[in-house]
């Protein structure tokens, strides 16, 4: 398994323990270490004024740009941020990647629903479903139809509470012959 | 996932847009096709079978309204969801009208977009599941290559499939082409006699001493220009079936000569001694009245006893109208894998068209119309003027023809009486209606038989 380098490229200051949780997943999810990287900044340009939200594409854009160093390893680079994201046919997303690519961005923003009331256990949990499911798209898998799998489509908050954090067996299945192949 | 075998089409002239939309359509598992303007959507739709197109409503040049019309045109079943930056009723109104299965608001909210594809994705297996038990369905609809379902000819059906069995002389009785020679061949082929041969002859288009050399062969020199020694149809469907069509047509001389190898069982080539025994198994017909020619003198007796052991008659087509969405589909179907050509069905326009005219060719002229059809159809469905159909003065009310419902129903009602040759009960069933209930509308409109109807009573 290729390895996978994480940064925050929020706007606020990160949270510790909230990536930490999030990266702990991501390494049971896929059994690879995940690396810390450091982009330079965040990537401001990818805000648009009249949405005022950040542009996932733009993002992902900026990624490969910045993130793989000229003659590193092949990897899969993950941007978390706090800034909402959408896609310029939707009014949101939760976050974003190429289908088989090596950039994937994840947001905060759309996560925080009820946090409030149920502490912030719940945005961690969440965070890393979301993490691992746009990963799980940038390792080749599509949208999964089983229950409670992790790469189920989310089109609200609560369809991602409702899954698990983990791909179903049929996904493990898809990932270990992409790692064959 | 059954998104796989789902094809969506993006149509839109924004790049960022094509490619945002595929791009999370493509994770859901869908296969996705865009397209940058009208022009070419509708090509991709031609050229391939697509299940959802998503188009922009203001494209330059041909735009969303224009694609969606002609989309519908050219593949009826396809879910047509328009995309527009500002909801308006008026734009709203105008797609739903034209066919369009729902509208989305730019930009989506990712639920709403979600639980649209599903709900079409959902909505179509259960439109296939529903076209595979149709097809299971016409499969009892069926003998062989006749396909009905009006109850006459269920039990025309029946009563062939049980005459097929046995050996006797069947009479098919009905229209010019009505089918007499398909239920001959499908007689045959539902007979013990199937491995045998199937020979036809038409005894209306030859001369009296041709269809005599044809029947019964001759021998060298049995007549000027018998050069050779051959053998007649009776000989060469030895163990098979022999189908007289037009016997009704046969001279007196003939109908003689056609008797005695019935009652024998064997035939003499012209100019031969010796009696050949048959073994062949007949089934004549004719759309002639032949128990009226027998009153006329025109017909031996004996010889129309001799054929009428099991009469079948094939009613036609005007007075089963049920059948006719059945035959369309069953023809399409062929003449697609005849043409080589993709055809879905015809439009609905078309298919009201086929549905009033009167046929007086029968099913073979259905056949035809279709044919031009399918050769004429620039798409993948079959429209109304691809038919080349005449207009029929004083046909049943076109939609859009201004006219009083009550004007609409008495004409309707005239030309069901027309067609039942003014038959009370079989004009009130058709209709859905008692009896008494018809006969105060005929009261009422003054209605006679002098109306246009044939000779009732005859087809019973």
């Amino acid at each position: 398994m290729v390895p996978i380098f994480t940064a925050w490229i929020g706007q606020g200051p990160a949270d510790p323990a909230l990536l930490a949780h999030m990266v702990r997943h991501v390494e049971v999810a896929f059994g690879t270490k995940v690396h810390p990287w450091s982009p330079p900044g965040p990537p401001r340009h990818a805000y648009d004024p009249r949405r005022r939200q950040h542009a996932s594409g733009a993002i992902l854009k900026w990624i490969l740009e910045v993130g793989p160093a000229p003659g590193a390893r092949a990897g899969k680079f993950l941007g978390v941020t706090d800034q909402d994201l959408f896609i310029p046919i939707l009014t949101y997303v939760f976050g974003e990647a190429q289908l088989s690519g090596a950039a994937a961005v994840v947001s905060t923003a759309r996560l925080l629903e009820d946090v409030d009331l149920f502490g912030p256990r719940l945005l961690a949990e969440r965070l890393a479903k979301e993490a691992v499911h746009e990963l799980g798209h940038a390792f080749g898998l599509r949208h999964c139809a089983t229950p409670r799998c992790v790469m189920g489509r989310s089109s609200g908050v609560r369809d991602v509470d409702e899954k698990g954090p983990v791909p179903c067996e049929e996904c493990r299945g898809r990932l270990e012959q992409q790692e064959g192949a | 996932m059954s998104n796989e075998r789902t094809r969506i089409l993006v149509v839109d002239d924004e790049e960022i847009v094509r490619e945002s939309l595929g791009g999370w359509l493509e994770k859901d598992g869908y296969f996705i096709g865009s397209a940058p303007e009208g022009a070419t959507a509708l090509e991709k739709i031609k050229a391939e079978r697509w299940s959802i197109l998503l188009v922009d409503l203001k494209m330059p040049g041909v735009d969303g309204l224009q694609v969606l019309e002609e989309a519908k045109k050219l593949q009826p079943d396809l879910a047509v969801v328009i995309m527009t930056a500002y909801a308006t009723v008026d734009t709203a109104v105008a797609a739903m009208k034209l066919g369009a299965y729902d509208y989305l608001v730019k930009p989506f909210d990712p639920e709403e977009l979600s639980m649209m594809m599903q709900k079409i994705v959902s909505q179509q297996v259960l439109v296939r599941e529903n076209a595979v038990l149709r097809q299971a369905l016409r499969k009892e609809y069926r003998f062989r290559d006749l396909v009905s379902k009006s109850p006459a000819m269920q039990s025309l059906f029946e009563l062939a499939r049980t005459a097929a069995r046995s050996n006797s002389t069947i009479l098919v009785l009905g229209e010019s082409g009505s089918g007499k020679e398909v239920l001959a061949r499908a007689i045959h082929q539902e007979s013990p006699r199937a491995e045998g041969p199937f020979m036809a002859v038409s005894c209306a288009a030859l001369t009296e001493s041709l269809l005599e050399s044809e029947l019964f062969g001759h021998e060298k020199g049995a007549f000027t220009g018998a050069v050779a020694r051959r053998k007649g149809k009776f000989e060469a469907a030895q163990g098979g079936t022999l189908f007289l069509d037009e016997v009704g047509d046969i001279t007196p001389k003939l109908q003689l000569d056609l008797l005695r190898v019935l009652e024998e069982r064997r035939v003499h080539r012209l100019g031969g001694n010796d009696a050949i025994d048959i073994d062949v198994r007949i089934v004549a017909a004719t759309n002639r009245d032949l128990r009226k020619a027998v009153q006329e003198g025109k017909f031996r007796e004996d010889l129309f006893y001799r054929l009428n052991v099991i009469p079948v008659l094939i009613p036609p087509l005007r007075q089963r109208r049920e059948d006719i969405p059945l035959l369309v589909e069953a023809f399409v179907e062929r003449l697609a894998y005849e043409m080589k050509k993709r055809l879905d069905g015809v439009s609905a326009e078309a298919m009201n068209a086929l549905m009033a005219h009167d046929w007086p060719g029968n099913v073979r002229e259905l056949r035809n119309v279709l044919e031009r059809g399918a050769v004429v159809a620039t798409g993948h469905v079959i429209q109304l003027p691809d038919l080349g159909m005449p207009e029929r003065p004083g046909a049943a009310a076109r939609p859009g023809t201004l006219a009083s419902l009550e004007e609409v129903e008495r004409r309707h009602v005239t030309a069901v009486l027309a067609n039942t040759g003014f038959n009370v009960s079989q004009s009130a069933r058709i209709l859905g209606i008692d009896r008494v209930t018809l006969y105060n509308k005929i009261k009422k409109w003054g209605l006679s038989r002098e109306g246009g109807g044939e000779d009732g009573g005859k087809d019973e």
